[in-house]
């Protein structure tokens, strides 16, 4: 039963948060890394870049099943690439700035008015950094 | 350029100019790469010659702007529409209803005006997300929750002025209903405040809904009658602590008895969260076998999903709700209300979780049925409808309001589900949800996407089955911009004199017909015909 409850726990209205779990390997979906709000991180320096990133992109790509930028990625990519977009090591500027502003599958594009151009600037400088 | 439908390029260009004086330029929009993402990313029209796109978008950040604004506009005869974060997707997203007008997008206008714990209330502009409200209460430690829909990035105010519910408690839930005056920007540019809202020095507009004389709030939700600039609401003060429960029932023949077990339980006040029927057989995903069998409707069929449900060891109904309160309270309630499911042969209530509050940021974390405990998050998007099938990329939502009987709920979602699978639509959800109190309301989340065949199925699908719907007397409670005409006109009581009523004050009160034209179905005078 313990399958069944999970099932029922997670079909939260429309979201059928356990199908997300059960599709998403627990190994591709690390433990959870940020909080949900994280507006104070715990690292001495952030750039403004990671702040924005986590304020406005880590509730859907952060890690977890309830995470769906992430749960969607995995999906895709079945994990020739990270589900993480912080993981990643294949994306450019030009490529984060062009989803920010346009969007992709279920994720809807950002107006000025929600983010700044400084700010996908940043953003988009953030994840397309090399390790 | 872009062009306002009847504008020309000389006194468009003049507009513009007047709004960047007031707004700033950089907050006066006109470029292809500056509107784009004020389409409709879930339209169902999307990429096609319907679709609506914006002429342009200005964005005030102060009462005092919009009025200009509007003030420009109404000399000018501009036709604008009002978002608030724009975030109303499956209703419309940040695009308008009628193709052409202006997006004025309250985005900026982001402050938290004021947090009264000892009230529990809260005033806040158009452009404050669920996000930003629950990190306000969060950081402040108040002890205080918000009630969100399924994502988190909405407005408070638009997603109220839009009918929008949630999940926590009566009567915080029905957004609408929480709300606790307003106040409203009209189409000449003057303002007005609802309410207590009314009498200067208050000190009350946020606790006593009426003031003095008619209450006229409603008539700016759903509506197209004034821009709503600061909206208050009540707020739930925060539970000594919740019991996350769920009942079960284990045979296809015990719906509508498990179901009117749960809707005594709420008219009874022992259940007042959001609940919803889910069945994992009916509702959830469906290997070949499964599959087959709720595309049967013969005889056999309630046998068949029995004998499939019981060799799967699977629950054939179930119902998640949470009890708020003192411990010594729920637990209580927890035991008569399991004692009211046990009257059904097998059936049970088990206990997912309990926490007390406030929660340790971990907890807020990882807690699985966050909308029931108050915290908003994105994780709607996350859903599928099986393991193998990619996420939506969008939906509209076919949602229509049925009588709150078990045997009538059923009857409702069997012949919904059913024409679904003859239409060859292959809705998310389908489940009754008890979002209002005395009624509920099924939700299908139909997929719309980039693909103009499939969205001209979905359209067609959708438009068909609020007709069968309106048929039968099962009305939408919300509808996205692409259908608010179709759905206006199912409400048609008498010649549609309710419609007829809402265009004579859209007459009186906008009489140049500048404001979110075509917003369910009120179209100004000018427009009319065409829309028709």
């Amino acid at each position: 039963m313990k399958g069944i409850d999970i099932a029922i726990v997670g079909l939260t209205a429309l979201v059928m948060t356990a199908t997300v779990a059960a599709a998403t390997p627990a190994a591709a979906t690390p433990s959870v890394s940020w909080k949900l709000f994280p507006d104070r991180p715990a690292e001495a320096q952030v750039t403004a870049g990671k702040a924005d990133f986590m304020n406005s992109c880590a509730i859907c790509h952060a890690a977890g099943a309830d995470r769906p930028g992430t749960t969607s990625l995995q999906f895709k990519y079945g994990g020739r690439v990270p589900a993480l977009l912080e993981q990643r090591t294949d994306l450019t500027v030009a490529a984060v700035k062009y989803f920010i502003r346009h969007g992709i599958a279920m994720m809807p594009s950002f107006r000025k008015t929600e983010l700044s151009d400084a700010q996908v600037e940043a953003i988009a400088n953030y994840l397309a950094r090399k390790p | 350029m872009r062009l306002p439908p009847g504008s020309s390029v000389r006194d468009f260009a003049s507009v513009l100019d007047a709004w960047r004086t007031i707004v700033g330029a950089a907050w006066v929009f006109t470029s292809d790469e500056d509107l784009d993402p004020y389409r409709d990313a879930y339209s169902p029209y999307f990429g096609e010659k319907e679709e609506r796109i914006a002429s342009a978008a200005v964005a005030p950040a102060t009462v005092q702007e919009v009025q200009a604004v509007v003030r420009v506009a109404n000399r000018h005869k501009i036709a604008i529409y009002t978002i608030s974060t724009g975030k109303n997707l499956t209703y419309g997203g940040s695009a308008p209803a009628f193709s052409g007008s202006v997006v004025l997008d309250l985005k900026r206008m982001n402050r938290i005006l004021d947090v009264s714990e000892g009230n529990a209330s809260a005033l806040v502009e158009p452009g404050v997300s669920y996000f930003d409200l629950y990190r306000h209460i969060r950081e402040r430690n108040l002890k205080l929750w918000i009630d969100c829909p399924d994502p988190g990035w909405g407005s408070p105010l638009g997603n109220s002025l839009d009918h929008g519910a949630g999940y926590t408690s009566v009567p915080y839930r029905d957004h609408f209903d929480a709300h606790c005056g307003m106040e409203v920007v009209l189409a000449d540019g003057d303002i007005l405040r609802t309410g207590m809202g009314a009498l200067p020095n208050s000190e009350t507009w946020q606790q006593f809904k009426y003031g003095m004389g008619p209450s006229v709030d409603g008539l700016f939700a759903q509506s197209n009658f004034g821009i709503v600039t600061k909206m208050g609401f009540w707020l739930m003060p925060q539970p000594e602590a919740a019991l996350v429960l769920n009942a079960r029932a284990f045979h296809h023949d015990d719906g509508p008895r498990f179901i009117d077990t749960l809707i005594g339980l709420i008219y009874a006040d022992l259940i007042t969260s959001q609940t919803q029927i889910i069945s994992p057989i009916l509702h959830g995903p469906a290997d070949a076998e499964l599959g087959a069998l709720v595309h049967a409707w013969d005889a056999g069929r309630a046998a068949g999903l029995d004998a499939y449900a019981a060799r799967k060891g699977m629950p054939f109904w179930t119902a998640p709700f949470v009890l708020y309160g003192p411990e010594a309270v729920i637990r209580a309630k927890a035991a008569h209300i399991t004692q009211e499911f046990s009257r059904i042969p097998g059936a049970v209530v088990g206990e997912d979780a309990f926490f007390k509050f406030p929660l340790t940021d971990e907890q807020v974390v990882t807690v699985i049925d966050k909308a029931r405990i108050g915290i908003p998050s994105l994780a709607f998007f996350a859903s599928r409808r099986a393991p193998d099938v990619p996420p939506l990329e969008g939906h509209i939502d076919f949602s229509p309001v049925v009588p709150m009987n078990g045997a009538k709920i059923l009857e409702a979602m069997n012949l919904c589900t059913k024409t679904c699978q003859e239409l060859g639509l292959m809705p998310l959800g389908g489940m009754p949800l008890f979002y209002h109190t005395r009624t509920a309301c099924l939700i299908y989340a139909i997929p719309v996407g980039r693909d103009a065949a499939a969205n001209k199925t979905a359209r067609d699908g959708f438009s068909r089955l609020i007709e069968i719907a309106a048929a039968r007397g099962w009305g939408e409670y919300r509808i996205h911009p692409g259908f608010m005409d179709q759905g206006a006109r199912l409400y048609n009581f008498n010649d549609n004199a309710l419609l007829r009523f809402h265009e004579r004050l859209k007459d009186a009160v906008d009489p140049n017909g500048i404001l979110s034209a075509g917003r369910y179905g009120i179209w100004p005078k000018h427009l009319r015909g065409a829309a028709r």
